[in-house]
C-alpha cells in the first residue's frame, strides 16, 4: 500500500515564501492587542489585579504592563497561528489604569482585569498559575509584585470559605463578649508527649482558651504525632472538667502527603479534640482546601498558620502581598489566620495589618477605605469571617491597647508572655486572663484604655498576685501615649 | 470552677453590673437573663427568665430581673446573655450570681 501524501505540509527550500499569518514577536502593548488599555471599564465578573511593576531598563511601563497582562492571561512572546483560532478580545487580560507610585519613579502600579472564563470555579491553584504564575520570571520585568486581588461575586461564590467563622467558633467554644486567649507551647522542639501535655494542661487550666502547636512540631523522633494527641488531648480535658470551661488545642495535622494529614485529622477529631491546625502556605493549596472541606465536614475548626509567607511577601518590589496571602487563605477557608501583633516590633505594619484584619473579618463589603493598603473593595457575600491571631512579644502590660487596637474579634497568644510567667504557665494564664478581663470590662464601662490603662491593670492586679508577679516580671515596658495617638490618627 | 466571662476578677457590683449592661443596650444589642442549676460547659442552653427583653429594657429594669429570677429560682446560676441582630448570633455571656 502507498503512504498518501499531503502536499500542502511538504518542506520547502524558499525561505521567502509568504508567511501564512502575521507571524513574529510583537510588542505586547501594540495597537490591535488588547492587553495596554488604558480607559477599559472592566465588567462586573472580571478578577482584578493591582500590579506594582518595575520593568527592565530600557522597557516602558505601557510595555511592561501590557506583557504582564498577555503572560498571565492566554499570550505567549510570538505570535502563533493557533491564537487566529481564540477570541482574543474575550480571553485578553486588560490593563485598564496605571498609577504612579510615590517615592519610586522605577516603579508603577498596573490594574488589570481578567476575563472570568480565564478561570476554574473553585481552584485557587488555577487561579494562581495565571496571575502569579510563569509572569514572575518574565524577562522584561525587573520586579513585579501582586498588592491586591479583587475576587468578584461569580468568582467567590464558587468558594466556601471558613470551614465555621467566628460566629460559629464563639458559639461552638462558649466563649463571648471578649478577645480569645491562646499560647504557643515552647519551646517547639525536644520536648516529650508527656511533657508537652503538662504544659498545655498548665496554661489551660490557668485560664488559657486555647494552646498552640508550633508551626514545626508534626511527629518527630522524640515526640510522634500519636503519642502528642493523646497526651495533649487528655490535658484539654483534665483542664475543662477542672475549670468548667471549653478550651482546645491546635493540633497541628500537616504531613508529609495529604492521606497522612487525614489520618491525624481523623485522630484529633476521635480524641474529642474541636480544632486542628494546618501550615496552609507550606501545605499548598489544595492539601489546604482539601483539609478545610474534611473540617467543614467533621465540624472542626482549623487553625491556619502562615510558616513561609515571608519568602513571598517580604520584598516590597517583588512577591505576593500578605493582604492576597490572607485572602486566598479566606476563600480557601480557615477559621484562624495569624496577622501579627500591631504592638512592639510590627509597629511598621500597624496600618497594613489593621487593613487586613478588618478584611479578615468584613462579612459584608470589606471597603477600602476601612481597610487601608487595599486596592479593591471586596465584597464577601456573607462568607463566614476568620479570626485574626496576634502572636509573639505580647504580654499583660499590652492588653489595654491590644484590646482597643483589636476589639473583641481576636485571638491574642502570649507564648513567652505565659510560659515565661515566674511561677510558671498556670499562673501566666491567670495573669493575662485577669488583665484581659478588667480591661474588657473596663472599656464597656467607656474608660478610655490607651490613657487609663497602667492604672486598670494596676488596680486589677490588687485581686490578683499572679497579674501583680507578671507586671513586675514586664514592668520596664510601658505605654508610649503619644506615638500610639499619633498612629492612631494616620489614614 | 470558672464561668467563662468576667469570671477570673471579683464579682461585680450591681452598680458594675448595670454599667455593662449600658454598654449592651448602647449596641443595640438584646439583653437576656439565663439560670441553671449546673453551670457545666457542656450545657448550651440555660433556662431562659421569660425572654429576651426586646423591648430595650433599662438597666435598672435588667436588674430588677435579675432579682425576680434568683428569687424564683434558689441555688441557681444566673447569667447575662446579649444577641446581636445584626451579627445574627449571641455576642454576650457573664455570671452574675452563683449561689
Amino acid at each position: 500500500m502507498t503512504k498518501p501524501t499531503n502536499d500542502s505540509q511538504a518542506p520547502t527550500d524558499n525561505v521567502n515564501e509568504k508567511a501564512l499569518f502575521d507571524a513574529g514577536v510583537k510588542e505586547y502593548s501594540a495597537a490591535g492587542r488588547y492587553y495596554y488599555d488604558i480607559g477599559y471599564k472592566p465588567t462586573e465578573t472580571q478578577v482584578l489585579a493591582a500590579f506594582r511593576i518595575t520593568p527592565q531598563e530600557g522597557v516602558s511601563f505601557e510595555e511592561a504592563a501590557a506583557a504582564v497582562a498577555a503572560e498571565s492571561s492566554f499570550s505567549t512572546w510570538t505570535t502563533v497561528w493557533s491564537d487566529y483560532l481564540v477570541d482574543a478580545a474575550r480571553y485578553s487580560a486588560r490593563t485598564y489604569e496605571m498609577k504612579a507610585v510615590p517615592g519610586h519613579p522605577d516603579q508603577m502600579m498596573a490594574y488589570l482585569a481578567y476575563p472570568l472564563d480565564l478561570f476554574e470555579e473553585g481552584s485557587l491553584p488555577n487561579l494562581m498559575s495565571s496571575i502569579v504564575g510563569n509572569v514572575f520570571g518574565f524577562k522584561p520585568i525587573r520586579a513585579l509584585r501582586l498588592e491586591d486581588l479583587y475576587f468578584p461575586p461569580a468568582l467567590l461564590s464558587t468558594f466556601q470559605g471558613p470551614p465555621h467563622g467566628i460566629q460559629v467558633e464563639r458559639d461552638r467554644m462558649d466563649k463571648y463578649g471578649r478577645p480569645l486567649l491562646g499560647a504557643t507551647m515552647k519551646p517547639k522542639l525536644g520536648l516529650s508527649a508527656k511533657n508537652y501535655g503538662r504544659l498545655v494542661y498548665e496554661a489551660l487550666r490557668g485560664g488559657l482558651d486555647f494552646t498552640k502547636d508550633d508551626e514545626n512540631i508534626t511527629s518527630q523522633p522524640f515526640m510522634r504525632w500519636r503519642d502528642r494527641f493523646e497526651f495533649v488531648m487528655h490535658a484539654v480535658k483534665q483542664a475543662e472538667a477542672e475549670t468548667g470551661e471549653r478550651k482546645g488545642h491546635y493540633l497541628n495535622v500537616t504531613a508529609g502527603d495529604m492521606e497522612e494529614m487525614y489520618r491525624r485529622a481523623e485522630l484529633a477529631k476521635e480524641l474529642g479534640s474541636r480544632i486542628i491546625m494546618v501550615d496552609y502556605l507550606v501545605a499548598g493549596f489544595t492539601a489546604f482546601a482539601s483539609l478545610s472541606k474534611w473540617c467543614r465536614a467533621n465540624g472542626m475548626l482549623l487553625h491556619a498558620h502562615r510558616a513561609m509567607h515571608s519568602v513571598m511577601d517580604r520584598q516590597q518590589n517583588h512577591g505576593v502581598h500578605w493582604r492576597v496571602l490572607a485572602k486566598w487563605c479566606r476563600i480557601v477557608g480557615a477559621d484562624h489566620l495569624h496577622n501579627g501583633t500591631v504592638v512592639g516590633k510590627l509597629e511598621g505594619d500597624r496600618t497594613s495589618t489593621l487593613g487586613i484584619n478588618a478584611m479578615m473579618r468584613e462579612t459584608n463589603v470589606a471597603k477600602v477605605e476601612n481597610c487601608p493598603g487595599h486596592h479593591f473593595d471586596q465584597p464577601w457575600l456573607s462568607m463566614p469571617a476568620m479570626f485574626p491571631v496576634a502572636s509573639g512579644g505580647i504580654h499583660v502590660w499590652h492588653m489595654p491597647e491590644l484590646v482597643s487596637i483589636f476589639g473583641d474579634d481576636v485571638i491574642l497568644q502570649f507564648g513567652g508572655g505565659t510560659v515565661g510567667h515566674p511561677w510558671g504557665s498556670a499562673a501566666g494564664a491567670t495573669a493575662n486572663r485577669v488583665a484581659l478581663e478588667a480591661v474588657v470590662q473596663a472599656r464597656n464601662e467607656g474608660r478610655g484604655l490607651l490613657a487609663e490603662g497602667n492604672d486598670i491593670l494596676k488596680s486589677a492586679a490588687r485581686h490578683s498576685p499572679e497579674l501583680r508577679a507578671a507586671m513586675e516580671t514586664w514592668k520596664g515596658i510601658t505605654f508610649d501615649y503619644e506615638s500610639v495617638d499619633a498612629l492612631e490618627q494616620r489614614p | 470552677m470558672k464561668t467563662e466571662t468576667f469570671s477570673y476578677i471579683p464579682p461585680f457590683t450591681d452598680e458594675q453590673t448595670a454599667k455593662q449592661i449600658e454598654y449592651f443596650l448602647k449596641k443595640n444589642w438584646i439583653v437576656g437573663i439565663e439560670y441553671s442549676p449546673q453551670p457545666d460547659p457542656a450545657l448550651a442552653f440555660w433556662n431562659w427568665w421569660k425572654l429576651p427583653m426586646f423591648g430595650q429594657h433599662t438597666a435598672e429594669e435588667t436588674l430588677a430581673e435579675i432579682e425576680a429570677c434568683k428569687k424564683a429560682n434558689p441555688g441557681n446560676y444566673i447569667r447575662i446573655t446579649a444577641y446581636d441582630s445584626v451579627r445574627q448570633g449571641q455576642v454576650m455571656s457573664f455570671v452574675v450570681h452563683k449561689p
